[in-house]
């Protein structure tokens, strides 16, 4: 647990004279699950994307599994999983072919290919509607058929950006199990969500506010430290200036 | 590679279980040219008829009658010697005349076969064709008619006519015009709307995310529509070949690398669109409006180029379809080859890279 997995310092990006991140810093270790939280719009989607490399930062430093955000973005999307707020199956492929797709962009062999969906379709229960295009499954068994096919090659690292927008808490539990299964195996779980007894699942959370990281901790020393009994509350305090932003 | 191939195979699926893309695709090209070959005037129930009887016996009296009764016919004019036949056409009074030999009837019962001269204007192809078609059909219902009351063979032999244009060349015209057309919309419309496709439904993110590299999911997702395009191509050649005997004078060979080359300029200007463009809507848009329309309009398809005031013969060089339908009349109808058209050939080719090469800048600051 002590390994730096992602390495982050005085990131910035900047679109035009707007700061969407202000030199963040911070680490995340091998195995933890990290809450990314914050309001619409505070910059974490932004940071998000600078990590996975889709975007340039304008200045600061960062690396993902060892690998440099500006030089070796290549080697970084190898080595990470995604799953992002927008829905991300084929609607018009079937679960089985969703599954054999996202494995084949990785690089993932014909056998191994194989044994993947059958492994992933016995663990969800998805076998008896294999055959079953995406659009006719309900959205719960998506969000977590899109959570395995992220996982589908392995990567040590994988980015969840708002995984349970939508989904019932039955189905939004089940996720976080499968979440703390994969955490648990020693893959790193960078997550970002709107629901904050999520973020009590988490090990540590930052709060970002208008681009900068307001607070970081794990939920309990933040709970404490702002003298309220839920995340909710910490979250509200910081978000909204007028309260008490001493932390 | 083998992800590559992977991602071609989803695309092929796409394709295939979408209805409309379906129907756009395989529909659209046949529909479009039997639309243009035969629905440009298809209700012709007004047609001038003139006839020249030089046998003036009962069986001409009654394919007359037959004729005028049919509906297809509006008035007959008799004409008395067959050098009138050239000047009624000439003034636009007639649209078919009927040219019966001496001595029909009688040739008719007599030996079992006579013939009739059908002459039409070919200048009007379509209108031509129908009528003849019309007349025909009149022909052979009195022929069977009658040898149904004689109990015997009998044979009208019609000979047809065509004047002022013997080799239909006005419909074959529209042939390299519909391959300009159907293959724009094919590959530029499409691929433009199925890369933003990925893009609204956020597939995209998620494919930029994977190691695979921008370069592979364009081409991954431009492949595809070039096998189809190039299809296409095939299905209109072979429709207008069949239906209305449209040849190719020049070399099939070329004429198929010149498609090619074509269909490559269409998708990179999809993939240019693509780029621009947020959603399926907003393609779909610049497609229609800023491809399709000028497209018709002025690259010499319906209008001729020569004819255009100047403004508008000068943006008509900036349309891919100009260019390509000099090469393509050039070879299907002239029978000509390279040496004639290379430079129109060049000018596709710089097209295309210049539309390769704004697009790619484009991904990249979309990128970053």
């Amino acid at each position: 647990m002590t390994t730096t997995v992602i390495d982050v310092s005085e990131l910035t990006r900047k679109f035009g004279d707007f700061t969407a991140v202000d030199r963040i810093s911070f680490q995340v270790l091998k195995g933890e699950i990290f809450g990314f939280l914050g309001a619409n719009g505070a910059g974490k989607t932004t940071a998000i994307r600078m990590l996975i490399g889709l975007l340039r930062p304008t200045s600061g430093k960062a690396s993902v599994s060892g690998f440099d955000v500006y030089t070796q973005t290549e080697a970084i999307k190898k080595s990470i999983g995604y799953m992002s707020q927008k829905f991300s199956l084929y609607q018009d492929l079937t679960v089985e072919e969703n599954i054999r797709f996202y494995a084949g962009i990785y690089g993932l062999s014909d056998e191994n290919i194989v044994e993947k969906s059958a492994d992933v379709l016995e663990r969800l229960a998805l076998h008896p509607v294999r055959k079953s295009l995406i659009k006719e499954l309900p959205l719960g068994w998506k969000q977590k058929l899109a959570f395995s096919i992220a996982m589908i090659h392995d990567p040590k690292i994988v980015f969840l950006d708002e995984p349970t927008g939508g989904v019932d808490p039955i189905t939004r539990r089940q996720f976080w199990d499968m979440i703390y299964a994969s955490a648990d195996n020693g893959v790193t779980i960078f997550v970002t969500t709107h629901y904050m007894d999520e973020a009590e699942y988490c090990n540590r959370v930052s709060i970002m506010v208008d681009g900068r990281i307001a607070a970081m901790d794990s939920p309990r020393e933040l709970k404490t430290a702002f003298q309220v009994k839920k995340m909710d509350d910490v979250f509200v305090k910081l978000a909204r200036p007028t309260g008490a932003q001493t932390a | 590679m083998n992800s590559f191939i992977g991602f071609v195979r989803k695309e092929f699926y796409h394709i295939f279980r979408d209805r409309r893309t379906m129907t756009i695709l395989f529909g659209m090209p046949i529909i479009q040219i039997l639309l243009f070959g035969f629905a440009i005037r298809n209700e012709i129930d007004e047609v001038k008829l003139a006839i020249l009887d030089l046998s003036k016996d009962t069986i001409t009296k009654e394919i007359t009658d037959k004729l005028l009764s049919s509906g297809y016919f509006l008035g007959v004019r008799q004409l008395t010697a067959a050098s009138e036949i050239d000047d009624a056409f000439k003034q636009g009074l007639i649209d078919e005349a009927i040219l019966f030999e001496p001595n029909f009837g009688h040739q008719l019962l007599k030996d079992g076969s006579a013939s009739v001269q059908i002459i039409t204007d070919g200048s009007n192809p379509n209108v031509s064709r129908i009528v003849t078609g019309y007349t025909s059909a009149v022909l052979q219902q009195y022929q069977q008619e009658l040898a149904d009351m004689q109990n015997r063979k009998v044979l009208i032999q019609p000979e047809f006519t065509m004047l002022f244009n013997p080799e239909l060349k006005s419909v074959y015209l529209f042939v390299p015009g519909l391959m300009a057309l159907i293959l724009l919309l094919v590959s530029a419309l499409m691929t433009s709307i199925t890369i933003t496709r990925e893009k609204e439904y956020g597939t995209m993110e998620i494919l930029l995310v994977s190691p695979l590299r921008p370069y592979q999911i364009i081409l991954g997702k431009v492949i595809p529509y070039l096998v189809l395009s190039f299809i296409n191509v095939l299905t209109i050649l072979i429709t207008a070949q069949i239906v209305f005997g449209v040849p190719c004078k020049g070399s099939i060979v070329l004429l198929l690398a010149e498609s090619f080359l074509y269909i490559l300029t269409a998708l990179s200007l999809g993939i240019l669109i693509s780029t621009i463009a947020a959603s399926q809507q907003v393609a779909m848009m610049i497609s229609l409006a800023g491809l399709l329309l000028p497209t018709v309009l002025l690259s010499g398809f319906v209008f001729p180029i020569t004819s255009m005031p100047w403004p508008l013969e000068l943006i008509s060089n900036i349309i891919p379809a100009k260019w390509f339908l000099i090469i393509v009349r050039g070879l299907m109808l002239k029978g000509v080859g390279l040496e004639i058209f290379w430079k129109e050939t060049l000018i596709l080719f710089g097209m295309t890279v210049l539309l390769v090469v704004i697009s790619v800048k484009k991904f990249k600051i979309r990128l970053t």
